[in-house]
């Protein structure tokens, strides 16, 4: 109902988008961190979201998966609804003291299955032991978490994200503090799941990675700077740009509205 | 040995009910603790002990030393103050130490402006240090009853709570079950609590709660191995702490509470993970 009263917003696209921003803004405490967005996210896109510190990255991520809600504007999902989504967020909340073992922090990627009280049948544990060998975790099913190197926790959620089954990933920087050979384990999973059609939005840094694998990038700077293919959008007046419009409201008075746009 | 360990027990009925309400309790809020230390809210657990005690003090105050208006002055006290704390902590920037620390000092200070203007009474010091050694049956089917419903709502709970423990952000992420879990776990911390209370006194009722549990710490390394070595502890230390307050004239329930920190100290000590002991010789292995 939403797309026909902001209809004119898509006259010409086709009704393939996974979700869309509208207008979306979106803060903490009424200061806002992402400002008058508006982009689609096409349905199998894979999409980096790069900007500089406080550009509003992880904030974006956050109001789709609604853990923030939006100042104005909103979210609107096509061809993906809110329980299709996984999100995996920048430090994890995990509490890697707490007792439990591998196996059972990737099974809880079944949750959506099996809820709290089903139980994991032949079929889901079959399922478990091929995420965790698909990201090179065997033979480590029943160590604690509290006993893995960061990399090795990252292959663990990952894990947990490929039994989530989702239609449409978020990652808040999935790469950071991890070593390379991981990474590109990591890489060929986000990969595999653009072949499989799924719609991937990481937050990342490093622009060779991004160019080497995502055939999109959104860059963002509060507001959105450019949208589109990788190669047109990583330029280095992008760049300048991002960097400008983020220096120009550091400060909390915000003195940038649409009009820096 | 049977007449220091076992007579009592046989010769006199109030011991039996002394142990068997302790065995109640322990099996109860034991595992409560355990998950109270796993979100290290332990402290947690205190600063709900202090907000029950007003409760049950009014509850006194009005009906004389009644085992249900106190139970019920208990319930109504913990849950309001553990509701709103949580409540305030899910809609305002104010973390949950910080808004449960306000809301159970207004409990308390309420809680002794009441009995001030009352007048005190000797019975109200059955309120703070219990009465273990005076159980009568409706107290005992209360103690009964309070850890069946607790170990029941665990058994329901435990795959969410676990999760509401290890990874909260992931649980909200796939389902809304999150605050439910957070609230219900509030209301067994309460329930466990006002259960307590009538054995071994307001005050000492959080012992029983998270010492053994900080004992378990030392003896296993899963949540089921934590769970049952805090029963264990919870277990003996109850049995031990009646027989000494039976032989020496202590007073139980402190009795209680002290054995159960003993059993932490020597954890400490002793235990096979992670304590001092355990950590000097793995450190010593390594080194050779």
């Amino acid at each position: 109902m939403g797309r026909v009263l902001l209809g004119n917003l898509f006259v010409g696209a086709p009704m393939t988008h996974a979700i869309a921003f509208q207008n979306f803004t979106l803060g903490y405490n009424q200061l806002p961190a992402v400002l008058h967005l508006q982009a689609e996210i096409a349905e199998g896109s894979l999409t980096a979201i790069v900007g500089p510190n406080g550009a509003g990255k992880s904030t974006l991520l956050k109001g789709v998966v609604n853990a923030l809600s939006p100042i104005s504007g909103r979210v609107s999902f096509g061809t993906v609804a809110l329980e299709d989504i996984a999100y995996l967020p920048q430090q994890s909340e995990v509490d890697r003291s707490f007792p439990i073992s591998v196996v059972e922090l990737v099974a809880m990627g079944l949750w959506r299955k099996i809820g709290p009280f089903g139980r994991l049948g032949r079929a889901d544990r079959t399922r478990i032991a091929e995420a965790i060998s698909a990201v090179g975790l065997e033979g480590f099913e029943l160590r604690p978490i509290g006993s893995l190197s960061s990399g090795q926790m990252q292959r663990a959620l990952f894990a947990r994200l490929l039994l989530q089954d989702a239609r449409l990933v978020l990652l808040d920087e999935p790469f950071t503090a991890i070593d390379a050979r991981t990474m590109a384990d990591l890489i060929d999973i986000v990969r595999r799941w653009h072949g499989e059609g799924r719609t991937v939005l990481a937050v990342l840094h490093d622009f060779d990675v991004i160019r080497a694998n995502f055939p999109e990038t959104l860059m963002l700077a509060r507001q959105l700077v450019a949208h589109g293919p990788t190669e047109l959008v990583l330029t280095a007046e992008n760049q300048f740009r991002a960097r400008q419009m983020c220096e120009a409201c550091a400060g909390p008075p915000h003195t940038c509205g649409r009009s820096a746009a | 040995m049977w007449e220091f360990v076992f007579a009592p027990f046989v010769d006199f009925g109030f011991m039996r009910r002394a142990l068997l309400g302790c065995i109640a309790i322990s099996v109860g809020a034991t595992p409560v603790g355990v998950f109270l230390m796993l979100r290290r809210m332990s402290l947690t657990g205190d600063a709900m002990a202090h907000a029950i005690l007003p409760g049950a003090a009014v509850g006194y105050l009005v009906s004389g030393l009644s085992l249900g208006a106190m139970t019920v002055g208990g319930l109504i006290a913990g849950m309001a103050v553990a509701l709103l704390s949580g409540f305030v902590t899910r809609v305002t920037a104010l973390r949950e130490d910080a808004s449960l620390a306000a809301f159970y000092l207004i409990s308390l200070a309420l809680g002794v402006l009441i009995v001030s203007t009352r007048g005190g009474n000797v019975d109200l010091m059955h309120v703070l240090f219990g009465t273990v050694l005076a159980l009568n049956d409706a107290a005992l089917i209360l103690l009964c009853s309070i850890a069946s419903l607790s170990v029941l709502t665990f058994a329901l709970l435990f795959r969410p709570l676990v999760l509401e423990c290890a990874d909260p952000q992931f649980l909200r992420s796939v389902s809304g079950i999150s605050a439910v879990t957070h609230f219900t776990f509030l209301a067994l911390v309460v329930m466990n609590l006002v259960g307590g209370f009538h054995a071994l006194g307001t005050l000492m009722a959080v012992g029983i709660m998270i010492l053994p549990a900080a004992a378990a710490r030392f003896w296993a390394a899963s949540i089921g191995g934590l769970i049952v070595a805090a029963v264990v502890v919870a277990l003996l230390s109850s049995l031990s702490g009646l027989l000494l307050s039976y032989h020496f004239g202590l007073p139980s329930g402190p009795a209680i509470i002290l054995l159960a920190g003993l059993a932490y100290g020597v954890s400490l000590l002793l235990g096979p993970e992670g304590s001092l002991v355990a950590s000097t010789l793995s450190r010593r292995t390594l080194k050779t």
